[in-house]
């Protein structure tokens, strides 16, 4: 199943609020660049720049999809043997 | 539109949110046992909420003309306490035969830990046992994807489990199409911050299908929003959605998948 609009209605739709989320996504940047001392070795900063990388890549994979997946811890599939379970 | 609101905690909610909620056109209504935000002491205390939700709760609902169900188990949260999880499973079969219990749940992981894994298992055991449906909670944010998988695995274990009978609830966009290829009902929640909003959900309708999916508004004490529902109806609307396509997701889904509950006595308001 598809979207019933086509993607000028939907970029017409959604221009601003993109530029709206954008914007504070910037304004949340520079926050931390202002706030004193430094988080550039804090394991969620690395996480935020992938998550930046993964909006500008390959248009065919579901961005929000590899968005979960950078946020979320890695499944092992032993892990019933792990708790003994 | 009339609705039904699959997943909502009422217990949390004012008598104003029912009379609200009957304005928007839901009809019906399943709630699943959940946390109360704080950790309770004693299997007395499960006992009490049962009575609450199995006989306050349907009256308070039925003063707007709201059918109200409900699922029972002990959370995912306080299933860390082992000992006062099985007393609360133990428990569990003095409500079992209540008229609007439709089966176990929301059991589930949070933490994704070995006690929260027994636990779980041992619900499964119970539903089993009183040949119950099961609707389950997967975790929030970093802990979503591995706890499904961890669900998933157990469900798919145990071969006495009907996928058709179980909805994996808060599924989002890493989670949904796992969940559905392998034969169960999926339950998206529209929550501000740890879930889904209402224009993600609809972008997983378009691209998983509607076909066994059916989406709630948690509705509980934390900050959500019991209208949900009804901001997803206006959303597919505006993308052009059909009105037969919008029906089957947020009424004859749940309708459907309830029907399997011999407990579902749904009268339809048409």
């Amino acid at each position: 199943m598809s979207i019933p609009l086509n993607s000028q209605e939907v970029l017409d739709r959604e221009y601003l609020e993109i530029r709206g989320k954008i914007l504070e996504l910037a304004a949340s940047l520079d926050r931390l660049e202002r706030a004193e001392g430094c988080v550039n070795e804090d394991n969620r900063m690395d996480l935020i720049r992938q998550g930046l990388q993964i909006l500008l890549q390959d248009p065919n994979e579901s961005k929000a999809s590899q968005i979960q997946m950078l946020f979320s811890r890695v499944f092992e599939d032993d892990w019933r043997e792990q708790f003994n379970l | 539109m009339y609705y039904f609101d699959p997943h909502i905690h009422m217990v949390s909610r004012t008598t104003d949110d029912y009379e609200t909620l009957a304005k928007m056109g839901c009809v019906g209504m399943s709630e699943p046992a959940f946390w109360a935000g704080f950790d309770r002491g004693s299997v007395d205390s499960f006992r009490d909420y049962f009575r609450q939700l199995t006989d306050f709760e349907p009256k308070r609902a039925a003063q707007y003309g709201i059918q109200h169900y409900t699922w029972l188990c002990i959370n995912a949260k306080e299933a860390e306490n082992v000992e006062l999880s099985r007393e609360v499973i133990k428990m569990i079969p003095e409500f079992l035969d209540k008229p609007n219990v439709l089966g176990i749940g929301e059991i589930g992981l949070n933490k994704n830990t070995k006690n929260e894994s027994t636990i779980f298992l041992e619900h499964m055991e119970l539903a089993i046992k009183y040949d119950q449906q099961i609707l389950i909670h997967t975790p929030h944010l970093a802990d979503k994807y591995q706890g499904t998988r961890m669900i998933l695995d157990m469900l798919t274990a145990d071969s006495r489990i009907d996928p058709s009978r179980v909805l994996v609830d808060h599924v989002e966009e890493h989670t949904a199409k796992e969940v559905l290829e392998r034969g169960f009902w999926a339950g998206m929640t529209l929550y501000p911050v740890t879930k889904c909003t209402p224009q993600r959900a609809a972008d997983i309708i378009e691209m998983c299908g509607a076909e066994r999916l059916l989406v709630n508004s948690a509705g509980d004490w934390g900050p959500s929003k019991p209208t949900a529902v009804p901001d997803l109806i206006l959303e597919m609307r505006r993308r052009g959605h059909s009105e037969a396509l919008i029906r089957q997701v947020v009424y004859d889904n749940p309708i459907a998948f309830f029907s399997q509950s011999q407990n579902f006595k749904f009268t339809h308001p048409e």
